[in-house]
């Protein structure tokens, strides 16, 4: 084995730019929609930062990842531009679909979002198609499935595994594991006591890591990539983290235990690893505190941007359904 | 007909030369490739051999990964055209067809396309039960952003094959089992049909049949039976579900005052309601009496023969309802 070093104090940093502006902009998110300003359905990824910007530090501006609607976080962390992306939560023209995706499917090429979806568990079936077609172009190309620990359990998770399995495809799966599906607990609907156990069912490296710890999940993700990227196939990473909040912005939680929920906040991953990056010499306080600045500054632009923009017209609805324009 | 080729000969023959003339048109589904047979009826036959195993793979009995391979791999610049093997198993891979393949266009405001075709093969006659032999297309047609097309003879399904292959947009591409071997004048190379234009077959003066698939063999054959009665009956191949031809049908209802929608799908919310309802939303006046809808019994797909034979429409029920529209 070769000799390993973790992430250098530049990717580190990076990372964690990308953990405060997610927190930062699912801060403004509730804000906005309890002021009223804006009206949109929201899955709060708070408490879910580690898992994308640790696995998005591996990835090329040019890899595809494919998401789902609690997503945010997975699409900043791949670069997804802040104004495009508050444009189209507000439905607005400038958006990153021209107001027509929403908040739950949002689409940006250029940062690679290739696809987020509404439904539960359909992320990886198309992931597989993206890889196959890095696999034919032999493009180096790495494609990227997160999901949730309840799409573990509809079919198309496991069609998914075994076709990417079989045909070798340079795919990651990545499960988010917030111990919720929606209102239910991870032990009232699955079966297997780890997500991660069901990789062996099809023959590829299943890891469970600590999702809410940025070298864990840096380290195995870097592995998984670069094993898809060398031709190795597959790999099923399980990252364990909580949700902060209810299944959809406005739902109660009284369903969620509110020790552990408390304790999870306690362990907020993201003041713990500024802490850790200040300490251990890799960032200073005035670096950081100028770049949290500098984030919130570049939130309040993208929202100003997004609600002085224009709602597309409605010639639209007649638009992009094909790619000939219905009469 | 003697001479001439197969619908399914036809098929493959499409399939080849799409193949031939752009390497990036793949195919993948159950069974498809050379060692499986090239499908369970050899619907591609020699193409994995002739193109290599890359370009046509054969899959897992997944219906919903056949169908997320075919959307991603779209999205990265290749033309799948995936084969669900029959169309009762399109019901497996609903939410890729519905949710992702036709609304990802859509949805991103234009920035990605899925570029599929979708074959499959259905229809009563072969005593395949209720689970193997349904006609679903009204589910597409129902579904914005889907392309819906039924050839009814050998030099259709080529040309509307590579129409489909063509197209930018995901078109479901319907083969009639029993027709497979029908017979039919064998079409040039690169033949084209435009998807959403119909077919005059025959023209007529007293009664205007609109059919597709299978029913315009029975249609032609009532055509032939009416005329021996001395009643004019044009025949119309819609050829193309959705979009469907709405010029050609008005213009020829317009003519005759008399019209019936023939499908074999059942008649209840099927096609030849939105058929028929469109001719009297547009020629309330000219038309001497209502639209006939003729589809099959409300009801699976029987076993028994007997049952199966009175199950679908035939010539003779198309002939009969003829004449009393008629009377």
């Amino acid at each position: 084995m070769t000799n390993r070093t973790g992430p250098d104090a530049a990717t580190l940093v990076s990372i964690y730019r990308r953990m405060a502006l997610i927190k930062a902009n699912d801060e403004r998110s509730r804000k906005v929609i309890m002021t009223g300003r804006l009206v949109m359905p929201y899955y709060s990824p708070r408490g879910q930062e580690v898992i994308p910007s640790a696995v998005s530090a591996n990835l090329n501006d040019s890899d595809y990842i494919c998401t789902i609607y609690r997503g945010t976080h997975d699409m900043l962390a791949k670069g997804v531009p802040l104004k495009d992306l508050w444009a189209e939560l507000a439905g607005r023209v400038t958006g990153t679909c021209k107001g027509k995706g929403g908040p739950m499917h949002i689409t940006h090429p250029k940062s690679g979002v290739m696809v987020t979806t509404g439904i539960v568990g359909s992320s990886m079936p198309i992931a597989n198609g993206l890889a196959w077609s890095s696999q034919l172009k032999g493009d180096g190309r790495v494609t990227v499935a997160y999901f949730g620990d309840g799409a573990s359990n509809i079919g198309a998770f496991h069609e998914a595994l075994n076709l990417a399995s079989v045909w070798k495809l340079p795919v990651v799966f990545v499960c988010q594991n917030n111990e919720w599906g929606e209102h239910t607990a991870y032990a009232k609907a699955t079966s297997a006591p780890r997500v991660a156990d069901r990789a062996a069912s099809y023959s590829m490296p299943g890891i469970r890591i600590d999702g809410n710890d940025v070298i864990e999940t840096y380290a195995a993700a870097r592995d998984a990539i670069e094993r898809a990227r060398a031709g190795g196939g597959p790999t099923l990473i399980e990252a364990m983290t909580y949700r902060f909040h209810g299944h959809i912005f406005g739902d109660a939680d009284a369903y969620m235990n509110p020790e552990r929920k408390q304790a999870a906040i306690a362990a907020d991953p993201v003041p713990r690893f500024r802490g850790w990056l200040i300490e251990q010499g890799h960032a200073d306080e005035a670096d950081l505190a100028a770049m949290e600045a500098a984030i919130d500054a570049e939130i309040d632009a993208a929202i100003d941007y997004a609600l002085a923009s224009d709602f597309p017209d409605v010639a639209e609805l007649g638009r992009d359904v094909f790619a000939a324009e219905a009469a | 007909m003697m001479g001439g080729i197969t619908i399914l000969e036809s098929i493959n023959r499409a399939l080849a030369d799409a193949m031939e003339a752009d390497e990036t048109v793949l195919i993948l589904g159950e069974d498809v490739a050379d060692p499986e047979d090239g499908g369970v009826l050899g619907v591609t036959k020699g193409l994995s051999t002739r193109f290599g195993d890359h370009r046509v793979r054969s899959t897992p009995i997944a219906e919903q990964a056949i169908v997320g391979a075919a959307i991603g791999v779209s999205l990265g610049g290749f033309k799948p055209v995936a084969e669900i093997m029959l169309m009762n198993f399109t019901t497996v891979a609903m939410d890729m067809i519905v949710n992702h393949a036709a609304k990802l266009r859509f949805m991103s405001g234009g920035q990605t396309n899925v570029p599929i075709v979708i074959r499959t093969m259905t229809g009563s006659g072969f005593a395949n039960g209720g689970q193997h032999s349904d006609y679903l297309e009204a589910w597409f047609a129902h579904t914005a952003g889907i392309k819906v097309v039924a050839p009814s003879n050998p030099s259709d399904a080529y040309g509307l094959l590579r129409s489909a292959i063509d197209d930018p947009d995901p078109v479901i591409f319907i083969e009639n089992l029993p027709t497979y071997f029908t017979k039919g004048e064998a079409p040039k190379s690169g033949h084209r049909v435009p998807i959403g234009k119909a077919s005059v077959v025959r023209e007529g003066s007293d009664v205007t049949i609109i059919a597709y698939a299978k029913m315009v063999q029975e249609a032609a054959a009532a055509v032939e039976a009416l005329a021996g009665r001395g009643i004019s009956a044009e025949l119309i191949d819609l050829r193309s579900i959705a979009p469907w031809d709405r010029e050609t049908v008005l213009a020829s209802v317009k003519k005759t005052g008399l019209a019936i929608v023939v499908h074999e799908a059942v008649t209840p919310f099927g096609a030849g309601a939105e058929i028929s309802s469109v001719i009297h939303e547009n020629l309330f006046d000219t038309l001497k009496a209502p639209v006939r809808r003729l589809g099959a019994a409300f009801c699976p797909v029987p076993f028994s023969r007997p049952l199966e034979a009175a199950f679908a429409p035939d010539a003779a029920a198309i002939e009969a309802a003829a004449a009393k529209l008629l009377a």
